[in-house]
């Protein structure tokens, strides 16, 4: 048994033509026994700032806490909002400041730069080694196939609606093929100046 | 084994004042001219550097010191609380750097500083710095000089000088200054400025973006 299946779950963000995807499962199990199917993983650090975990559920809910102190704090005293790769940064210290007794969470971070308007995904390690790719970040118990649903549907410059589809059925499907996650999904598509959050119909099981 | 002082030597006085601040204040007065111009693309810090002696090797003194790519520090008054607060703003800046990967604002750092000269004036055993520092920076596209004080205050400005003549300083500077100010007119600016109060030639040492 390892301790990032302990309690299931699967994240994943996309990016599209100035637009991101971010999209969890809903399920929340203690090993084999599904206890809870409401328990997001996304967390709004801003309005256009979401973050994404999936490992050891407390875990995730002190690291998001920790992480939304830190943003509050960051900007009071800046007086301006958090720009995604700061955001990043943030993260990837703080988890490696456990480097030697970590955090069990793989996060994923989808975000808006509030200067230059640009779509921004990026993942990190449990440590906190970060990742940026230009695509698709997938994190979870069925982040195997969360990889091979998006490579085969992912393509570049989606517009909202189009990523949607892409990120929904690139969640459902390989969720579907996971005994750990599944029992609902949430889809948070981020343009500038709106986010529309969905819930979708998916298999209880 | 009670050698430290748990009390603060910086107490009020029945008016209200804190009077090592006042103090401080005069050590800055006292101390080497130093002049700051904001200039429409950037800023100038400029100080003097007259030694006691010619014999002084005036290679070795630095008064005008980088903290970051951006930002700069000058000072009025005692040197070696300069050297203190320098370290102590370069490290600010780095550990800030750390965190984030992004280089710290020049309002940030200000703030921060001043909290450590704050600090002095409100801890056991130690007394407020006797240096006022000019730090001068470029982030967001334009140009910063702010000035901090031996009480933790900091305030921004469009031009200043500190130290000896510093009342005749800023005379001429509100005279001379205008905010279309290119900044070769700056480091013109700030030099005659120093120079109000000495009718003999001396090096300035000058730094801007």
């Amino acid at each position: 048994m390892s301790i990032m299946s302990y309690n299931g779950g699967a994240c994943i963000a996309m990016k599209g033509r100035n637009c991101i995807a971010i999209a969890s499962d809903l399920r929340f199990g203690i090993q084999g026994q599904t206890v809870g199917m409401d328990f997001e993983k996304i967390f709004p650090m801003n309005d256009h700032l979401y973050l994404g975990l999936t490992g050891l559920a407390s875990d995730i809910l002190t690291v998001s806490e920790r992480l939304e102190f830190h943003i509050k704090l960051y900007e009071l005293r800046e007086n301006r909002k958090i720009s995604p790769k700061t955001f990043l940064s943030v993260l990837s210290n703080l988890l490696y400041e456990k480097r030697f007794g970590p955090y069990f969470i793989e996060p994923v971070i989808a975000g808006i730069d509030p200067k230059t308007r640009q779509p921004f995904i990026a993942s990190c390690d449990l440590i906190g080694c970060p990742m940026e790719p230009e695509d698709f970040v997938v994190t979870g118990t069925c982040a195997t196939q969360l990889y091979g649903m998006c490579e085969a549907l992912w393509k570049p410059d989606m517009q909202p609606d189009e990523l949607f589809e892409c990120c929904s059925q690139a969640l459902l499907n390989a969720v579907d093929r996971d005994a750990g996650s599944g029992w609902g999904a949430v889809v948070h598509i981020i343009e500038v100046g709106k986010v529309t959050t969905r819930r979708l119909k998916a298999r209880m099981d | 084994m009670s050698e430290r002082y748990s009390f603060s030597l910086t107490t009020f006085s029945p008016s209200g004042k804190l009077v090592q601040i006042e103090y401080a204040l005069n050590a800055v007065t006292a101390g080497a001219p130093s002049v700051g111009i904001k200039a429409s693309n950037g800023v100038v810090i400029a100080a003097e550097k007259k030694q006691k002696s010619i014999l002084y090797d005036e290679n070795s003194i630095h008064k005008v010191e980088q903290i970051t790519e951006n930002i700069g520090m000058i000072y009025s008054g005692m040197g070696p609380d300069y050297r203190v607060l320098l370290a102590r703003a370069r490290k600010i800046a780095q550990v800030y750097y750390r965190r984030y990967q992004e280089s710290i604002p020049t309002i940030q750092l200000v703030q921060q500083v001043s909290n450590v000269m704050q600090e002095y004036t409100q801890s056991g055993g130690v007394r407020p710095f006797g240096v006022s520092l000019l730090i001068c920076g470029f982030d967001n596209e334009r140009p910063y000089l702010f000035q901090c004080d031996p009480s933790g205050a900091y305030f921004a400005w469009k031009a200043t000088a500190l130290g000896k003549n510093h009342l005749n300083g800023k005379t001429f500077l509100e005279k001379r200054y205008s905010d279309e100010l290119e900044l070769e007119d700056a480091v013109h600016t700030a030099i005659l400025t120093l120079k109000v109060g000495y009718p003999d030639c001396f090096y300035v040492d000058d730094f801007n973006y």
